[in-house]
């Protein structure tokens, strides 16, 4: 098999990795912010339960969840596992793991803002709402691009795990090629594409880091 | 006279936090156009009297008015607040000047200005940005619009946020040692913009430590010490001729 019929097979598999990418951010990062705001919640059952959420998300394998997703309408409910279910139950196990991680990093920068913030905020005759959209969210965003930065570029490595499901992305192809063309190349292709994407990522987060440092507090 | 009419009405204020007593039965009422100076030890209950003016903090007990605003009434020793529509109403006639500022960081100097009157008072933004630039002249602080608070020194941040507080055009103005964070340079332009103010005839309750100061701006002192106002009256009465034995031990300490 010659390098660019492999690299083609890699391509088509990569495009399956960044579809569990952008449909991950898509739904976790949205689903973190009702996560957090329960975790901050006054309701004491409604904080408890939040909190062993993500005490269970983040305590127990990707992986794992992901089998349990997949398998529980089964064994549940006894109905039926399509072929659509693998990759159902992956995109789902993904937004609620990483939505668990996300939530903690806004919790991080909402608990960040100083009191006198909010104060301010009240005295000069804002709404709650107002505040938090005018007042305490640009700020969240300069504090935790960082943090967020991380899990991001975590994310894109993490979608590998999808493999063990058998969910075809670049990762399996990758390791199905190393199988049957008794070679390594195909690993050293997957790592550059894993690099390459992560690169990117890291410029694009730099330069929102940088559009946002026209201020420090 | 005109100038009776009353600004603002607290009366038989107390608040304790647990079992501390902070404030206990204090009564301040201001006219328009006065300018009353609190001094007294740290601890003594003036930023929580500020706080709980401001709505900041609630009082255990006693009321609270500005002008035919209720915002607390007293029921049986308790305070009883009004609901909240009528408490932003309150709100809108009185404007707080915080010891450490407060600006919002990520926002320029005209937006920490024009905004609040824009967003919560619904007023257009042409008239505003034409009044906040009026105020930063006003301020001493022409060139600053486009700048955000961390690229000013400490007075031109507080200048800033006595900016923001009178763009909405309050009734009174309270200032929560607005110069404890400056160092005496910076103090001085502050104190000065504070002094303009009264000579416009602001009114205003300035929480203090610079006799010299609150001995030049205000028509009243008043002295506060374990939650209790201990004597009040003129400057010359209070700093200069104080008749009680606290007033005097607490200002030859400051003296020192």
């Amino acid at each position: 098999m010659s390098f660019s019929v492999m690299l083609g097979m890699l391509t088509e598999g990569f495009l399956v990795s960044l579809q569990i990418f952008f449909f991950t951010i898509a739904g976790a990062v949205p689903l973190g912010v009702v996560v957090a705001l329960g975790r901050m919640s006054r309701v004491a059952p409604l904080r408890w339960i939040v909190r062993i959420y993500i005490s269970i998300m983040r305590g127990t394998p990707l992986m794992l969840q992901m089998f349990a997703i997949y398998f529980a309408p089964y064994y549940l409910f006894g109905i039926q596992l399509t072929p659509d279910s693998k990759w159902q139950a992956t995109i789902a196990a993904f937004i609620v793991n990483y939505a668990a991680y996300f939530a903690e990093i806004y919790r991080s920068g909402l608990q960040s803002i100083p009191h006198g913030q909010y104060e301010a905020a009240e005295v000069l005759g804002y709404s709650r709402g107002q505040t938090f959209c005018y007042i305490v969210l640009p700020q969240v965003v300069k504090r935790i691009l960082p943090a967020m930065g991380n899990e991001i570029i975590t994310l894109v490595k993490d979608t590998s795990l999808a493999f063990s499901i058998g969910v075809a992305e670049m990762f399996s192809t990758a390791k199905a090629l190393v199988a049957s063309q008794v070679s390594m190349v195909p690993f050293a292709i997957a790592a550059v594409f894993y690099w390459v994407f992560n690169f990117l990522v890291e410029l694009v987060l730099a330069a929102a880091e940088k559009k946002l440092s026209y201020y420090h507090d | 006279m005109a100038s009776t009419q009353s600004i603002m009405a607290l009366s038989g204020a107390r608040k304790a936090f647990g079992e501390h007593e902070v404030l206990r039965d204090v009564s301040l009422e201001v006219a328009r156009g006065e300018v009353v100076a609190i001094i007294g030890p740290s601890g003594g209950g003036k930023s929580t009297l500020l706080r709980c003016a401001t709505l900041l903090e609630k009082l255990d007990g006693g009321s609270l008015a500005f002008g035919d605003i209720i915002a607390a009434r007293d029921e049986d020793g308790r305070a009883v607040y009004a609901a909240g529509d009528e408490l932003k109403r309150a709100r809108s006639r009185f404007g707080l000047v915080f010891q450490n500022y407060n600006l919002f960081p990520h926002r320029t100097v005209m937006q920490n200005i024009a905004d609040a009157p824009v967003r919560v008072q619904k007023r257009p933004r042409a008239e505003t940005e034409r009044e906040a630039r009026e105020l930063i002249q006003k301020m001493g602080l022409v060139g600053c619009e486009d700048k955000v608070p961390c690229q000013l020194s400490g007075g031109q941040q507080q200048r800033v946020s006595i900016a923001r507080a009178l763009a909405l055009h309050p009734d009174i103005l309270f200032f929560d040692e607005p110069t404890s964070a400056l160092d005496p340079e910076l103090t001085a332009e502050v104190l000065r913009v504070i002094k303009t103010l009264a000579a416009e005839r602001m009114t205003m309750v300035i929480v203090t430590h610079e006799m010299g100061f609150a001995r030049e701006v205000a028509d009243r002192v008043v002295f506060l010490d374990g939650g209790m106002i201990v004597e009040e009256g003129t400057a010359e009465q209070v700093i200069d001729h104080p008749c009680e034995e606290r007033t005097r031990a607490f200002l030859s300490k400051i003296a020192e």
